[in-house]
């Protein structure tokens, strides 16, 4: 051979940087994307009451990740950043969910190919649809891949399991208590163990605000997803 | 523009941090060397007061350079955030600039920190974003801002008036800006109960706004030809609401009415 010991090649290198994102990102807990009647619903385990995985970036846009929290943080801050600095430049119609995805995936996928450990998240960028045109969901992996996603997405975790799990349940056109009572149930069956974990809840709302970002609170997500789950059972 | 996912990390809520750092040629240039100043619109009076469930603010409609009027319909009151209110009086290009990055900074805060800012830190902060007009100020471009809002914690309304060197005082009561600015403020201080409800509170500052634009050449009065009439908003424990021009225009209607019997 005429190459040096340890020398390593580049398709085994970007081999192991994605199956340590990947196991990452298995390991964390799964997140669930529906659009509904309405609008669209980000339903996330998340033990920790004040560390979001869901955020508002702008008017009609949210971010939802997976993985490591520091990690998927700074990319929400600098999606506000970038949001704000846009709409401030220009005006507000003119921040859209495609740039902002374009951004993180870019970013991304630098972080991929240059830093010697890859970013162990995944993340979703939604934008509600005004005035009849549909929705956009994208799905931005921690390898700079972006996928533009319809009706729904589930990420982190077994994702593959959730998502066909969200197929079967899912029907255009959902009302909010139907899609909350999918996605929980959703989220549930994938850790049959550990039902004692908190759920986030946040909604991307239809209606006369500008801003359509609301975030449920405690109670709220207590009462709706406790009504969910009878529902649930009730229907099995 | 820079692009803010790269560079150096920025550990700062504020969006004018944001702003300096990734597109700093959106804001105001420093000033260039001392010259005649070029005439520019500017925003005449401007007026708030508490009442019993908030405070309520409100602004003439007219902007003039100079001698001549420019335009009619401006609006000088805005929303700062859901629960405060920002009017302003002064060079009006600057000052809507300054209301409008204000908006951003209030909104950048809350999604970033996942918290709004105190009242107190609100009216701290546009404080801040006056002082850096100081050398815009000293050239004669002057931006005084009136911010008032809804102090959730401490369950009443609180108003703010500011200097052109960022000095902050809190007003308990009421107080008017601008050329009309002390016309308004005798008329309000007859009007004004601590204990008065909101439709007195808008009635009183309607009439504040007519004596000053009886007073004084550069406000405008109500325009019961044309429908244009002062803005007028409050903010209650509710938020912000602005008021429909049909409410203003019949506190307006008793306001004349009452002059035409010959009172006030």
């Amino acid at each position: 051979m005429s190459i040096g010991f340890g020398y390593v090649t580049p398709e085994q290198i970007i081999k192991d940087k994605a199956d340590l994102a990947r196991k990452g990102i298995a390991r964390g807990r799964p997140l669930v994307v529906l659009e509904y009647a309405e609008g669209i619903l980000f339903v996330a385990d998340n033990p920790s009451t004040h560390l979001h995985k869901v955020g508002e970036l702008y008017d009609r846009i949210a971010f939802a990740a997976v993985g490591r929290f520091s990690e998927f943080e700074s990319l929400r801050v600098a999606g506000v950043r970038l949001a704000d600095l846009r709409g401030y430049a220009y005006g507000r119609e003119d921040v859209s969910s495609r740039s902002i995805a374009n951004a993180y995936s870019q970013t991304l996928g630098q972080i991929f190919i240059q830093e010697p450990k890859p970013y162990e998240i995944e993340l979703c960028v939604a934008e509600l649809g005004t005035d009849g045109s549909p929705s956009a969901l994208y799905h931005v992996i921690y390898d700079g891949t972006v996928t533009d996603r319809k009706g729904h997405m589930a990420i982190g975790g077994q994702s593959d399991e959730l998502d066909a799990g969200l197929q079967r349940g899912y029907s255009d056109g959902m009302d909010l208590d139907a899609a909350l009572a999918l996605a929980v149930q959703v989220l549930r069956s994938a850790d049959p163990g550990g039902n004692s974990s908190r759920l986030e809840i946040a909604l991307l709302e239809r209606g006369a605000a500008r801003r359509a970002f609301r975030r449920l609170s405690e109670q709220d997500v207590t009462a709706r997803t406790s009504q969910g789950e009878a529902k649930g059972e009730d229907s099995a | 523009m820079r692009d803010p996912f790269r560079g150096p990390p920025l550990f700062s809520p504020s969006f004018v941090d944001v702003v300096h750092a990734y597109a700093p040629d959106l804001l105001a240039p420093p000033p260039g060397a001392a010259g005649p100043m070029p005439q520019v619109p500017e925003g005449t009076t401007v007026a708030a007061a508490r009442f019993a469930d908030g405070v309520v603010m409100g602004g003439d409609r007219r902007a003039t350079e100079g001698m001549a009027i420019v335009q009619n319909d401006i609006e000088k009151v805005f929303p700062a955030d859901h629960f405060s209110a920002v009017a302003i009086a002064g060079a009006a290009g600057p000052a809507t600039e300054m209301v409008r990055l204000f908006q951003t900074e209030l909104e950048h805060y809350e999604k970033v920190e996942g918290l709004t800012l105190s009242l107190e830190g609100k009216a701290n902060k546009l404080s801040q974003m006056v002082r850096g007009n100081l050398p815009m100020a000293l050239q004669g471009l002057v931006v005084v801002p009136l911010f008032c809002g809804y102090d959730e914690r401490r369950k009443t309304g609180r108003i703010f008036r500011y200097d052109v060197t960022g000095g902050r005082f809190e007003d308990t009561d009421f107080h008017a800006l601008g050329s009309g600015g002390r016309d308004a403020r005798g008329s309000l201080k007859k009007r004004y109960r601590h204990d008065m409800d909101g439709a007195t509170a808008v009635a009183a500052l309607v009439e504040a706004l007519y004596d000053a634009a009886e007073e004084d050449a550069a406000t405008g009065g109500p325009d019961l030809v044309r429908g244009t009439f002062p803005v007028v908003a409050t903010v209650t424990a509710d938020g912000y609401q602005r008021l429909p021009d049909d409410e203003v225009r019949g506190a307006a209607e008793r306001v004349v009415a009452a002059r035409a019997r010959g009172e006030g």
